[in-house]
């Protein structure tokens, strides 16, 4: 079974390279335009993975982040923030809200594979 | 337009290089002179690598040979590279020595060729984040390499976006780097921990002290088979008995020196041969 990450962004085009990359690596991947999508694809089909950005319309990435793991535990599905906000202050609310690593954009094939290694899910 | 590099010209980069650096290039490497050199070629407003020889050729070229050999030599580097080998250390390695030895003996650890600092600053995470087990231990890590400009990059302990993001974990960002404008910075802590010299590894190494771990990864790939064995067995000397070695994946010792053997079961971990402190060896014979 190859692993599965839903990809949320409300730029298309960051989705279309975050699945070309994962795609490459043998993910299934789905995609999401903003929290609000997200949260419903989580409950359809919980993925592995979320790949999430922070600022979205309708519902963010922090809010998502948190009523995800409200809604399913602590645990899974392992989420990967990936947000051009860059400062501790951003990492620490997405860590200690429940995320499990943290991608400031822009970000390349290494850095997106080379986190998702570290949170093992290659 | 520039000229191809002449004969003439190559064996003077090569010949320098070598004798400098211990860096061996053959004519395949043509093209990584080409584009390591460009920047000196554009900033000394040299028309092509032959005018560059040229200039090497004659005195008061020093400042531009040491730019040459700096280019050349620098690799790129990045946080916990390669994680293996970091794992053995951390899993293997540290809690065994903290085991064997007295309390009030220093641990001292060599990253040999620290380029910009990554593995330096890697090893000192991992014992900063081991500090339960360490205790109140003397720590030395020590960062040499030949690059001036390589060895105050790493002193400064800052670092881009991107390379905080290759290979480092966030947790550890969070808990070791400060962020400025201008990028991510280690923390006090940590970069008391590491201390940068540069040094030359076809120097002598002896007044660097003793080592009881030693990274040197990714460099003796460069180097010839003589120069191989002249730098491990200069490393030999620095080591107690039951020191470990780690070289770069693509690296052995194996048909090169004597003085070391690989860790049975281990790849790119060795002992120094004569010790028994890390039970069976594979043999060069057998491997």
């Amino acid at each position: 079974m190859p692993h599965t990450c839903l990809v949320v962004d409300d730029s298309r085009v960051v989705r279309k390279v975050a699945r070309r990359i994962l795609e490459t690596h043998g993910y299934a991947v789905t995609e999401a335009a903003d929290g609000q999508q997200a949260l419903d694809a989580c409950r359809a089909a919980m993925p592995d993975c979320v790949l999430l950005d922070w600022n979205m319309p309708v519902m963010d990435g922090l809010t998502f982040l948190k009523n995800l793991r409200l809604e399913f535990g602590p645990e899974n599905p392992c989420v990967v923030f990936c947000t051009t906000e860059n400062d501790m202050d951003h990492i620490e609310q997405a860590i200690t809200n429940g995320a499990q690593e943290y991608i400031m954009k822009p970000f390349d094939e290494e850095i997106l594979i080379g986190k998702l290694a570290q949170v093992g899910l290659l | 337009m520039s000229a191809p590099l002449s004969n003439a010209a190559f064996d003077v980069f090569a010949s320098m290089l070598k004798t400098r650096s211990g860096l061996v290039i053959g004519p395949d490497k043509v093209y990584l002179l080409e584009t390591r050199l460009a920047p000196i070629l554009k900033r000394e407003g040299l028309a092509d690598l032959n005018a560059l020889a040229d200039k090497l050729r004659y005195p008061g070229s020093e400042t531009i040979a040491r730019d040459v050999v700096e280019a050349m030599t620098t690799n790129e580097s990045f946080f916990f590279r390669d994680d293996k080998p970091f794992l053995h250390f951390k899993t293997q390695a540290l809690p065994k020595l903290l085991a064997t030895r007295p309390s009030h003996m220093p641990l001292r650890i060599w990253s040999a060729a620290s380029s910009s600092g990554q593995e330096a600053y890697s090893l000192a995470m991992i014992l900063a984040e081991a500090r339960a087990m360490v205790g109140d231990r003397k720590i030395e890590i020590i960062g040499t390499d030949l690059a001036r400009e390589q060895v105050a990059r790493a002193r400064s302990g800052l670092y881009s976006q991107f390379e905080v993001q290759r290979g480092l974990p966030v947790q550890l960002l969070m808990r070791y780097f400060k962020k400025e404008d201008s990028g991510w910075r280690i923390n006090e802590a940590l970069r008391a921990m590491v201390q940068f010299r540069e040094w030359n590894l076809l120097g002598d190494l002896r007044p660097l002290g003793k080592f009881d771990i030693v990274f040197c990864r990714n460099v003796l790939i460069y180097f010839d088979q003589q120069t191989k064995a002249k730098v491990l067995e200069a490393t030999a000397a620095l080591m107690p008995e039951d020191g470990l070695l780690y070289l770069g994946g693509a690296e052995t010792v194996l048909g090169i020196t004597a003085r070391f053997a690989p860790l049975a079961g281990e790849r790119g971990v060795y002992g120094l041969a004569t010790s028994t402190a890390h039970g069976p060896r594979v043999t060069a014979g057998v491997a």
